[in-house]
């Protein structure tokens, strides 16, 4: 199955654009970055899970709250760890951003290129997204009664734009991994509809709900935490048992969005390595679901006290997703990679050549080689100076006139120009052109006499 | 990509670098005078902090790298490699920062409760310096770019981060940022104090007199910077000359710098000996010279490395100083990746100019918008059919007579056909995509425009 994939593969590769990489070596190993971007990354997710994560649940048990205010405390209390949490998932975000930019640059600039507005205006979606979130945490008490409509809009404005952000981050992300459809992109939108953006973003919003619930069942569930002050009609153990139910079922949920988003997945870059990795992912998922489920069932006073396997073997299943993640991107990449680099090579040596050749004093077909002549001098002046006619400055019969048998004055009058005529921009100053060309373009001025035929014959010519 | 500059550099110099250390103080201030409301209000100062750094703050700085990255993707791929483990540190000493802001912040009132108050300044203190380290390491990568100090030869992460601005600049960026900073925390404390109150006053008076003692660093570091620009330009820009523009710049710059120390002489010196006389309208005249002067300052960044992304390294339309020659030689078009035509022939002229416009000249001009190349020949040739001779010799010499402006990476026959392109431009108008926004280009609709004349 996958030995007849090749072939279609460098047939699709084929209507791929393939630029030249940067020339400078990557300051560390490919290798040890992309370790290093899978590890920041996972870093950097798991908090912008919790940010997203949390914000739908707040909006929702706010809303459920409006009926039994005790679940408005607790969306309050949900609200409050969001501060934390996303200023968290923005810093973390860097470092993968990093590494990314470093290991696939050429395939990650040419996505963010082709989605420009809206890949830039994460920042300010973002910016927006985390004033509403503070003045949804900080008007809680203030804003009730009439104003409580208004204030569960905000949460809610916060949840949408927290939505909106991963959706741009996820279409570039995916867009990357296919260069052979580069070239029909045009914008965001049109980006949406190459691979599978949208499976991936209900995957990734139930992974958040997942990650969030079975963060605030340890929050809540802790016997630390201060109910008595925050939550006074709750306690530890059912809070806990809330929370792991969220988990429980936004996870089951998973079961129909993980093999979507793998049966959408472009077969392209589906290898079997890759396949192994994802199915047991799913097995130790299912694991998780059992456990969750004993936990749920478990009696008040035992209720949490298997949290931290629930946690280790929840961290297991995002390893091996994070790690087939990347996979994908490896083996849907290499061939376009190669291609980069032949051609990035190719070129590298003829640059070398060529500079052997400029060394050697063998010159490059350079117009102006072969030592300065008045002529070639002039060309710096051509743009603006004609002989007998007045292109964007006076001609050269005019300034014949001004300064005949002074070239001195020419040469003075280029390194610092005056301004006499009010109908013309002023000249730049030449004084990087030394004395000795200004002194040739001198003569050659004074002497230059009408020849305009010869000049439009060749460029026509050309 | 210049209004995130500057609002990130304003935010993190005013909000970051300059004003923890003063609420830190205030802080301190009151805790050894036992003085409630002065805790009280430097709590409220960081509050409005808090919110301003992780939100705009953090944000506008992770922006410019997305700008300036769509902008100048090689450029910013190439810096990004040669200060890996600059941007590394610098990311988390990042982290750091905001962690503890998040930590002073949000710790503030548990810990004062129960008597951890000391501490708590302590992390108000390791805040402060953690900021301005983030500033220092920032400092070093933007003076790469304007000046690559001895990096070309020696390639090494420590020569390109120790170039010859680094210290003048870092040490005006310090001054202006702590006087700066006192004027934003005194716009804060009229916000959270009543009129006329004592607190007001106090308060006033003690952010005037911690602008008072930056003055004299102040004065001390603008005038060594301004004196360290022009060597270091002359060291780095090839043509070694200083340009009008440049000169002009240079004067203002001193102009301007000298008006804002005396108004922040002016409006500190009344606020430490009488502050009841200021009214918030009149904070405003030294803030707006300082963003003035901070917006001028930062021009000299853009404006100095114009023709260049990495001094002597990369020009800003992407070409390598080293491969020049070849794409001089052989055709830009014949290594570039996202044209139409790789090489010019008689029937394509339009076509390929169009080609060579967008990789020589999209990154800087459009065709008919901002600073559009038809307005600029306009300006050089008038409303007559303009001279193909002319603009040929234009082409090849623009690095000489325009040197803010890179040479021309291309053969004489692309030069033709740019020329063919933008004389069609001179009669019909035409609105294309930069190269920053068109990677790619759908060969069907472009057949349809390489007619020609
Ligand atoms: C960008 C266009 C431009 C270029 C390129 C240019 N000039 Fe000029 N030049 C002008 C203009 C415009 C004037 C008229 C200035 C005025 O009178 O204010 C001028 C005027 C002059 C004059 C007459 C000064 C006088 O006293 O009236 C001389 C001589 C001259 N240029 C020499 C040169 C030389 C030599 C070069 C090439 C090294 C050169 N120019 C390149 C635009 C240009
Ligand atoms: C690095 C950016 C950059 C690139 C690349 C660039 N230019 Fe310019 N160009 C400028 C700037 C900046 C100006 C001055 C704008 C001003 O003064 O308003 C300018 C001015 C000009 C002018 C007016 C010159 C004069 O003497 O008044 C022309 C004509 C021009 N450019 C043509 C081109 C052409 C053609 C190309 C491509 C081959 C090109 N430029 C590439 C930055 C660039």
């Amino acid at each position: 199955m996958f030995a007849g994939l090749t072939g279609k593969i460098i047939s699709v590769l084929a209507q791929a654009p393939v630029p030249r990489d940067l020339d400078l070596p990557l300051p560390i190993p490919a290798a040890d970055l992309k370790i290093l971007l899978v590890i920041t990354f996972l870093a950097h997710i798991l908090f912008v899970n919790l940010m997203v994560g949390s914000s739908v649940l707040t909006v929702i048990f706010e809303v459920i709250g409006l009926s039994s205010p005790r679940y408005d405390a607790l969306a309050k209390r949900i609200a409050h760890t969001i501060t934390v949490n996303k200023s968290l998932a923005v810093v973390l975000g860097v470092g993968p951003l990093l590494c990314i930019s470093l290991v696939y640059t050429i395939h990650f600039y040419s996505a963010n290129a082709l989605t420009g507005y809206a890949w830039i205006s994460v920042i300010p979606l973002v910016i927006l997204a985390f004033l509403a979130a503070y003045l949804h945490k900080y008007t809680w008490d203030k804003w009730t009664g009439r104003y409580k409509r208004m204030h569960v809009g905000v949460g809610l404005t916060a949840a949408v734009l927290f939505l909106c952000i991963p959706l741009i981050f996820l279409s570039n992300i995916n867009l990357m991994l296919f260069p052979q459809q580069w070239v029909e992109v045009k914008g965001f939108f049109s980006s949406l509809r190459v691979g599978n953006v949208f499976p991936r973003l209900f995957h990734f919003l139930a992974a958040s709900i997942a990650v969030t619930g079975l963060f605030l069942a340890g929050w809540f569930g802790r016997k630390s935490y201060p109910l008595g002050d925050n939550l006074p009609e709750f306690n530890h153990s059912k809070l806990r048992r809330l929370f792991y139910r969220v988990a429980f079922y936004v996870t089951l949920a998973q079961l129909f969005f993980g093999p979507l988003l793998l049966f959408t997945l472009p077969a392209e870059g589906v290898t079997g390595t890759l396949l192994w990795l994802i199915l047991t992912g799913a097995a130790i998922a299912i694991a998780f679901l059992y456990l969750l489920s004993r936990e749920i069932q478990a009696d008040d006073h035992a209720i949490g006290n298997k949290y931290v396997w629930t946690v280790i073997v929840f961290t297991l299943v995002v390893v091996a997703m994070g790690t087939g993640r990347h996979l994908y991107r490896e083996s849907s990449l290499s061939a376009h990679m190669k291609l980069i680099e032949d051609r990035s090579d190719t070129f590298h040596a003829v640059e070398l050549a060529t500079h052997m050749r400029i060394d050697a004093g063998l010159g490059v077909g350079d117009a102006l080689g072969g030592g300065p002549t008045g002529e070639s001098v002039f060309r710096n002046c051509a743009a603006c100076h004609a002989v007998d006619r007045v292109l964007a400055a006076p001609s050269l019969i005019e300034i014949q006139s001004i300064y005949k048998g002074n070239p001195d004055g020419i040469i003075e009058w280029a390194k610092a120009p005056g301004k006499k005529r009010p109908e013309f921009a002023p000249m730049p100053a030449f004084a990087h052109l030394d004395d000795e060309r200004l002194r040739l373009v001198a003569d050659y001025m004074l002497s230059a006499t009408a020849s305009p035929d010869k000049d439009e014959a060749s460029s026509e010519h050309n | 990509m210049a209004v995130i500059a500057s609002i990130h550099v304003f935010i993190n110099h005013a909000f970051a670098v300059g004003a923890y250390p003063i609420v830190t103080l205030m802080e301190y201030r009151g805790w050894k005078k036992g003085d409630g409301a002065w805790d009280e209000l430097a709590y409220k100062v960081t509050f409005a902090l808090f919110v301003v750094t992780t939100t705009l703050g953090a944000l506008t700085g992770v922006g410019i790298w997305f700008s300036a990255a769509l902008i100048a993707p090689f450029g910013i791929g190439s810096l990004l490699r040669v200060f890996f483990w600059g941007w590394f540190i610098e990311w988390i000493v990042f982290i750091s920062e905001v962690i503890l802001i998040m930590i002073y912040f949000l710790s503030w009132k548990r810990m004062s409760a129960s008597g951890r108050k000391r501490a708590h300044i302590g992390i108000g203190v390791i805040l402060s310096v953690f900021s301005w380290l983030t500033m220092a390491i920032i400092v070093g990568i933007l003076g790469f770019m304007m000046g690559s100090g001895r990096w070309p030869e020696t390639q090494s992460l420590f020569s390109a981060f120790f170039n010859p601005i680094y210290l003048p600049q870092l040490a005006f960026r310090t001054a202006f940022a702590m006087g700066v900073a006192g004027l934003c925390v005194w716009f804060l404390i009229f916000f959270f104090t009543s009129k006329g109150s004592g607190l007001r006053h106090g308060s006033v008076r003690y952010v005037s007199r911690w602008m008072l003692v930056w003055i004299i660093p102040f004065v001390a570091a603008s005038v060594w910077y301004w004196k360290v620009v022009p060597a270091a330009m002359a060291a780095n820009i090839d043509v070694a000359l200083v340009t009008q523009r440049f000169t002009q710049w240079h004067e203002t710059l001193a102009i301007i710098m000298f008006c804002a120390i005396g108004a922040l002489i002016l409006v500190a010196g009344a606020g430490a000996l009488k502050p009841k006389l200021l009214t918030s309208i009149l904070l405003f005249v030294p803030l707006l010279l300082g963003l003035w002067l901070l917006g001028h300052f930062e021009r000299v960044r853009e404006f100095v490395r114009k023709p260049y992304v990495i001094a002597d390294y990369m020009y800003s339309n992407g070409v390598r100083v080293s491969e020049l020659p070849v794409l001089q030689r052989d055709g830009v078009l014949t290594h570039a990746t996202y044209v139409n035509n790789h090489t010019v022939t008689s029937g394509n002229q339009i076509g390929a100019g169009r080609d060579v416009f967008v990789v020589t000249c999209s990154r800087c001009h459009t065709t008919t918008g901002i600073n559009s190349v038809v307005t600029k020949f306009r300006n050089l040739y008038g409303e007559q059919p303009w001279d193909k001779n002319a603009m040929g010799a234009f082409i090849h010499t623009m690095h000489t007579s325009r040197t803010f402006m890179p040479p021309f990476p291309g053969n004489d026959k692309e030069a033709d056909a740019l020329v063919a392109y933008l004389k069609q431009l001179q009669v019909d108008h035409e609105f294309i995509l930069a190269a920053q926004n068109s990677w790619t280009v759908k060969p069907a609709e472009v057949t349809g425009a390489t007619g020609g004349p």
